[in-house]
């Protein structure tokens, strides 16, 4: 099991908990969906699995190299073109300067961007900057993969596509993703699982699994999009005053 | 990259077969049909998606305009002259100065003032760069030392370095130290404090793909952080050079003797010691000449070439 977490909680300072008894396991090569409302503290998990915070209680277990990390804006260092950017990455991990080049070319054509590698990220679109972001993440070369709502951003065309090239190298690859989203559409049709997150404190309150039927038939993909949507919404109505 | 115009229609019969045509609304199952089909899918948005590249062209009003600018000026300076207003000595017209510029060129002194002035300045811009670079880094990096050391050098930055100009006389004589350490002390703050400006500018996103990627200290701030600040940091250097000019200027007029040269603010200061109005202006205009030429030459192509492979030109009035 790559990441194992056990009655997490998380609380900022004397506030009330964000995280609070949060468990999961996910295994190797799995592709788990982490659905929530806005405020339910799904990056914080995400930061958390990351190593980039601590939590306050509880224990997980992360693989030991950590874990590959992208993020909702692209965040392409802007100095760098698509192909230096990605070279960063290698270069961090310590890969030496001639295997980086035929790496990152890799990597860009992986991603469908092998002739846009000397453009600066200002002259890339939004799908193409994300791109160049996930070939980046999968320079990293971590087993485990973290997605903060990658897509958010994107316009529905876009964003579809991405979900196909998504599967696509998550297929190839064999990584672990962990992908954190609000939109029941986008959980459904990657996740293998989906974990619902509870809002204040966040805590896993229901899963389902996803299968390969799912990934076909739209009606069936579409019965189980408002099984979970009605769900979240309970959970949200919990909240009105 | 194939062309846009690929018909969608195309890629429809279809590898796998699709049970619910519908599907594409939804776009809750897979929406492309394999990885050729996919690929073009992506190609096509990709090139709708980006700008067509733009031919950068000569603008020719970037150059007319300022020598128009220029022109006009020296016009009204001459006609003002010419109505004699004050006496010729007090306000000498521009071709009295071109005149009395020549005259210094052919008894070589412009050539060794602008060159003796020119080297200071620049030894002593690159000397503060490379002392304020590292000291603006740690103390960008490092909250307690900025903390401690962050309100003197602000204030350093306010102090006028001409005040240093006694106290470097009484410690160093009148040598070329005292104009070294005249222009330290007015560059070396200013460009600390716009590294460090350029730090706390930098998007905080920036530092957290840093950690992710797994950048050590060192690695954060020579990949992550000096190239993030780098325009923050070159509004500093532009800075740092003015402050050097300047400060090398007001040490060459008070300072005048002993070892030190020969060098523009020695000249205006000999100029106001003949009462020559003539040899202040040529002075003047030689100072200020000096410090558009560097301006123009290399701080603004730098600066243009980094906003632009940053995609920071646009809707600009540069």
């Amino acid at each position: 099991m790559p990441v194992v977490l056990e009655n997490l909680g998380k609380r900022f300072g004397d506030g009330a908990p964000v995280l609070d008894d949060v468990n999961a396991n996910i295994g190797k090569g799995e592709f788990v969906a982490l659905l929530g409302a806005s405020g339910c503290g799904k990056s914080t998990l995400l930061n958390i699995i990351a190593g980039l915070e601590a939590p306050t209680s509880g224990a997980l277990e992360v693989p030991s190299d950590g874990a590959a990390f992208m993020f909702q804006d692209a965040a392409l260092f802007p100095w760098l073109t698509a192909r230096e950017n990605i070279e960063l990455a290698l270069k961090l991990r310590g890969v030496g300067k001639a295997e980086r080049r035929t790496k990152a070319q890799e990597l860009l054509e992986l991603v469908h961007l092998g002739a846009a590698g000397d453009k600066r990220p200002h002259e890339l679109s939004g799908g193409m900057r994300q791109r160049v972001s996930l070939a980046r993440s999968l320079a990293q070369d971590r087993q485990l993969l973290l997605m903060d709502e990658p897509f958010a951003a994107l316009d529905a065309i876009t964003r579809d596509l991405l979900h196909d090239e998504l599967e696509r190298i998550w297929k190839e690859t064999g990584r672990t993703i962990v992908f954190v989203t609000h939109n029941v559409r986008e959980a459904v049709r990657l996740g293998q699982r989906v974990l619902l997150l509870s809002s204040r404190p966040g805590r896993v309150v229901q899963e389902w699994a996803v299968t390969e039927e799912h990934r076909t038939d739209a009606g069936l993909a579409g019965q189980l999009t408002g099984v979970i949507t009605a769900r979240l919404r309970e959970e949200i109505r919990r909240h009105a005053k | 990259m194939p062309s846009n115009s690929t018909p969608l229609a195309e890629s429809e019969p279809a590898v796998e077969p699709v049970r619910n045509p519908e599907h594409v609304h939804a776009a809750l199952t897979r929406t492309s049909t394999g990885k050729e089909d996919l690929r073009e899918l992506e190609s096509g948005l990709d090139s709708l998606q980006s700008d067509a590249e733009r031919k950068h062209r000569i603008d020719w009003s970037r150059i007319l305009l300022p020598v128009a600018a220029l022109v006009v000026l020296v016009l009204i300076w001459q006609f003002y002259v010419s109505l004699g207003v004050k006496r010729r000595d007090l306000v000498p017209g521009p071709l009295d100065v071109v005149g009395q510029m020549g005259v210094l060129w052919n008894e070589g002194k412009l050539q060794e003032a602008m060159l003796t002035s020119l080297q200071r300045g620049l030894v002593g811009f690159l000397i503060s760069v490379a002392i304020a670079t590292p000291v603006g880094l740690l103390l960008a990096q490092v909250a307690p030392l900025r903390r401690a050391f962050g309100p003197l050098i602000s204030g350093l930055q306010v102090l006028p370095s001409v005040a240093w100009v006694p106290a470097a006389i009484i410690w160093f004589g009148l040598t070329d130290a005292t104009v070294y350490f005249v222009v330290f002390m007015g560059a070396i703050p200013s460009i600390i404090n716009g590294l460090i400006s350029g730090v706390d500018q930098i998007p905080p996103q920036f530092r957290r793909v840093g950690t992710v990627l797994g950048a050590n200290r060192i690695q954060m701030a020579l990949q992550v952080v000096l190239p993030a600040a780098l325009p923050g940091y070159l509004g500093g250097l532009k800075q740092g050079w003015a402050f050097s000019w300047r400060s090398l200027m007001a040490a060459e007029i008070i300072a005048v003797g002993g070892t030190i040269g020969f060098g523009l603010g020695s000249l205006l200061d000999q100029g106001r010691a003949l009462s020559d109005m003539t040899v202040v202006m040529s002075a003047i205009l030689l100072i200020l000449g000096v410090g558009i030429l560097i301006e123009l030459l290399v701080f603004a192509p730098i600066e243009k070439r980094l906003l632009r492979r940053r995609g920071l030109l646009a809707g600009s009035t540069r």
